[in-house]
């Protein structure tokens, strides 16, 4: 381009049907999407800042967040373990079924959450095949935050295990083998190469499954319980809150979750740039 | 394959335990983490899934061919599939469009729209419901326009669509984009240089190009809007016979602990969920190729 | 050090990748594996390293039976092809590496080893690079990290894998010049691997032969250029030509025809020659003669390829650019300096050499 100062939208192309092509796409994403967002978080600021607070600061809420926050984190971290481990093993083992195994990783995915809600609750209940094993250990699962947890680390599996098998498969092996002439024992070539080169994608993972299990819904419902100040998730309270046709109450504590959402979705942007950055690569 | 070729760390070479010799774990180790991972699975992904069909069969087969024929569910699988029917091919024209005009075209606010479109992912379902129910319902913006005229949206057939939308609005769009991205504009330039008008051109050399990518979006797309639960909970109301979807016809069952009846009709969504699977993971194997984001979360 | 290898092999499935080598290097010297790929010369190289297990064999350094000894306690620098650097890691810390995971008895403190790191940035001739990161780096700049860092562990002996393969054209030759240099400084026992003969020829003290999995020849470069020791090595080395022949009452037979070259022996035979190693004769009473087919410009002069005989065999000579000869025209020459190889009753026999003629 010469050097005019004039930026054009768009650049020349000789194919046809740009406009057509982006004029249905922004008509229908802001139909479908940005209207009802924009309208909700209209709702919201018509509250008052007074009003609004009232609403997010009421001890019930409170405790619904910190609850929906404390157990994601608690899952994400679950995940980030076992969704290296898991990544570990499916890329650089064989064994009998790998590929099967592989292929159920993305089970939580492709299975409606209430299914597994109620398939979960089923298992941990005191009576299930696993709650009554843990009963006798004097340990309480299903109707309690224990419950959510595994919840949300059963929603949040594939995450970690997805973000880092392909940086794990890509990752130089000669990295490795440089790092053993260099002296450095199997656990430290571990510790110190592969796992800090697997940074950025375990943290866009954890990210992932964070954000999703902080708003889900559907397979957490059955097995929490849902004792107000105890086992509440927040999408609950919102759903509760709708229930007792307090819209007010609702909007306000879906202003708070979106807002959540959107910083969740700029930490991942941000953790990928800068290791596009660094590494030259996505996380 | 010469002796050189296999001695070059190649990314493909996963599955060779014998190579890097110097740099591999000790069996032991190996058996031990193997042990854990396969533990792991069993305990979250497997059993859960043997639970659904188990506690489905419970009754024996009778009491469960009752259960997925009775007319409340035979209403629930009609709806959820109409729904189905109505949101997917929704998204796949709205993705091919997208896809279109982001991969095949240079302009301003490009990366701002694709993370728009992404953004109903990164929305909890609930809210992406409650959007609706302020928009459409009796105390929402339309909403007394609408019940002047008599249309009922919220918690009716045509706002579980838009909320079944909503959620499975990115599927298609972003199987296509990377793809599309990827496989540039020389193709359609050549297609159109011999002649071809746009129409055609689209037809003839971009759709075969992108048609494994598009199943693959679509079928995800599917197996989410069959699968939904929380938005669709909030704005549906929950009306027997109705009002409720297969998800939603579920949890009524479970709360009323018809818990084998329950499990009947969630054993068909499990069923849905592994059939995705299975084809998800065929395209995967087959046509790698085809399917730029595979292996990608969403 | 120097490094003795016994009866080394390595097999891959059925493979045998490296067959039985023996070799003795000299501590100080600069020492080339050259071969196609396939040749073993990259096994060969992970096996002195420690990277490889051999199938059978030993390997000594010094006195040590090092093959008994894992990777990690051989103390090898080892350099890649594409320079393994680890990328989330400053050029400083990736130099430091090899410092930092020693036990901590042997461990230098930080202070020592970021001096090792600056003071080895100077030897690459990248001063005040340790803050950088590896993707910031060109490639020329990656490999001489990757050479700091295998030099920060004051290793026993220097390996490198295609060091320079990765590189382009430029790049390559300042940096053959420049490791000669520091080899030279330093006085590391190093081997290299390479499959271009150029740079074995221009760097290395001995060039090793290797082509499929076995050791052609070992020599100076004056030795592997002058006085190759089999068909392989003759070819590899070099341009060459070859052409079949029978030898038989002490002359070497063209078919029928005399080629005016003298050789004992009785039976088939091939005769190597290289292109600038002929004399163009007039009016031939024992010469090579042929129809040339093509010529095309190399350097400062012309090769012509020509077609002898019914057999339709073509070789190359080099003539003065100005020489007449054009397509189609005859032209009859003959080798100065020349080897033969009897051909053997199969095929697959190592020919064996009976004839010099330098």
């Amino acid at each position: 381009m010469s050097g005019t100062a004039v930026m054009r939208f768009r650049q020349p192309s000789v194919l046809p049907g740009f406009g057509i092509a982006l004029g249905f796409t922004l008509v229908y994403l802001s139909g479908i999407v940005l209207i009802p967002l924009a309208a909700m978080i209209l709702k919201s600021a018509g509250l008052g800042w007074a009003e609004f607070w009232r609403i997010v600061g009421d001890p019930r809420t409170l405790a619904a967040i910190r609850l929906s926050f404390g157990a994601s984190l608690l899952a994400a971290s679950i995940n980030a373990v076992f969704g290296v481990l898991l990544a570990w093993v499916l890329v650089r083992y064989s064994f009998p079924r790998r590929r099967l195994a592989d292929a159920m990783i993305d089970l939580p995915f492709a299975l409606p959450t209430a299914v597994a809600g109620i398939a979960l609750t089923t298992l941990y209940a005191p009576n299930g095949w696993i709650g009554q094993f843990l009963a006798t250990l004097g340990l309480k699962v299903a109707y309690t935050p224990i419950g959510i947890v595994i919840a949300l680390t059963f929603i949040g599996l594939p995450f970690v295990v997805r973000t880092v098998e392909p940086v794990l498969r890509e990752f130089d092996r000669e990295a490795e083998e440089a790092a053993a002439t260099l002296g450095a024992t199997r656990r430290q070539t571990v510790f110190r190469v592969i796992l800090p080169s697997l940074l950025p994608a375990i943290l866009t993972g954890y990210a992932l499954a964070l954000a999703r299990s902080i708003g889900e819904y559907g397979s957490v419902i059955f097995i929490a319980g849902n004792i107000p100040y105890v086992s509440e998730i927040t999408p609950l309270l919102i759903v509760i809150r709708l229930e007792e046709f307090n819209y007010a109450g609702a909007t306000a504590i879906a202003a708070v979750m979106l807002a959540i959402s959107f910083s969740m979705l700029l930490i991942i942007n941000l953790i990928q740039a800068w290791s596009r950055r660094r590494f030259g690569h996505d996380g | 394959m010469t002796v050189e070729n296999m001695l070059v760390p190649s990314a493909a070479g996963t599955a060779a335990p014998n190579r890097y010799e110097a740099t591999s774990e000790t069996r032991g180790v190996r058996i031990v983490l193997i042990a854990i991972a396969v533990l792991f699975l069993a305990l979250f992904l497997l059993l859960p899934l043997a639970a659904v069909f188990m506690e489905a069969f419970r009754g024996g087969i009778q009491a469960y061919f009752a259960a997925i024929t009775e007319p409340d569910a035979l209403a629930a699988i009609r709806l959820t599939l109409t729904v189905a029917a109505i949101a997917v091919p929704c998204n796949l024209i709205f993705g091919v469009a997208a896809a279109w005009a982001i991969a095949k075209f240079e302009f301003k606010g490009k990366s701002l729209l694709t993370t728009l479109i992404d953004l109903p992912f990164s929305v909890s379902p609930v809210i992406s419901g409650l959007v609706y129910v302020l928009l459409f319902g009796a105390q929402g913006y339309f909403g007394p326009w609408l019940s002047a005229h008599g249309i009922q949206i919220a918690f009716a057939v045509p706002g579980i669509v838009l909320a079944t939308i909503f959620v499975t609005f990115p599927f298609v769009a972003r199987e296509l984009i990377p793809l599309m991205q990827e496989q540039g504009t020389g193709d359609e330039e050549a297609a159109l240089s011999l002649g071809a008008n746009g129409w055609q051109t689209f037809l003839f050399v971009t759709l075969p190009n992108i048609k494994w990518a598009l199943l693959y979006g679509v079928l995800l797309c599917n197996a989410r809007a069959m699968g939904e639960f929380g938005a669709v909970a909030v704005i549906s109301g929950k009306i027997r016979g109705l009002t409720n979807t297969m998800p939603l016809h579920v949890e009524i069952l479970y709360n009323e602990y018809a818990f084998s009846a329950a499990f009947a009709v969630a054993s068909l969504l499990a069923l849905l969920a592994l059939v995705t699977l299975a084809i998800k993971t065929f395209l995967e194997w087959r046509f790698a190729d085809g399917i730029a984001a595979a292996g990608r979360s969403h | 050090m120097d490094i003795r290898i016994e009866n080394i092999s390595k097999t891959f499935g059925q493979h045998p990748a490296v067959n039985s080598v023996s070799l003795e290097i000299r501590s100080g010297e600069l020492i080339a594996l050259l071969g196609p790929s396939g040749s073993g010369k990259t096994t060969l190289l992970r096996l002195i390293a420690g990277l490889e297990h051999p199938t059978g064999g030993r390997i000594f350094f010094g006195d040590e039976d090092a093959s008994r000894k894992s990777v990690q306690a051989r103390n090898v620098g080892f350099v890649f092809q594409h320079y393994a650097l680890f990328k989330h890691m400053s050029v400083a810390d990736n130099i430091g590496f090899g410092l930092r995971v020693r036990p901590r008895a042997q461990r230098p403190s930080r202070r020592e080893i970021r001096a090792r790191a600056e003071e080895l940035l100077d030897l690459v001739q990248l001063p005040g690079y340790g803050e950088r990161f590896p993707a910031q780096l060109s490639g020329g700049q990656r490999q001489r990290v990757a050479l700091a860092r295998a030099l920060a562990i004051e290793p026993r002996v220097l390996l490198l894998d295609e060091p320079f393969g990765a590189l382009d054209a430029k790049v390559r030759k300042d940096l053959r010049r420049w490791l000669r240099e520091l080899h030279d400084k330093t006085g590391h026992t190093t081997i290299f691997v390479t499959h271009d003969q150029e740079e074995a020829i221009e760097l290395a003290d001995r060039v090793v032969v290797l082509n499929k999995g076995v050791i052609e020849q070992v020599g100076t470069p004056d030795e592997i250029y002058d006085t190759p020791a089999s068909p392989f090595v003759h070819q590899f080395i070099g341009e060459a030509s070859s052409l079949p022949v029978t030898l038989s009452n002490g002359e070497v037979w063209l078919a029928d025809r005399a080629t005016g070259l003298r050789s004992e022996g009785n039976g088939e035979a091939i005769l190597y020659f290289r292109p600038n190693h002929i004399e163009v004769v007039e009016g031939c009473s024992g010469c090579i003669a042929g129809v040339v087919v093509g010529s095309r410009r190399v350097a400062d002069t012309r090769r012509v390829e020509i077609e002898i005989g019914a057999g339709r065999h073509r070789v190359e000579i080099d003539l003065p650019v100005g020489h007449p000869a054009g397509e189609g025209s005859r032209i009859a020459f003959r080798p100065t300096r020349w080897r033969l190889y009897l051909s053997g009753a199969s095929e697959n026999a190592a020919p064996r050499k009976v004839a010099v003629h330098a």
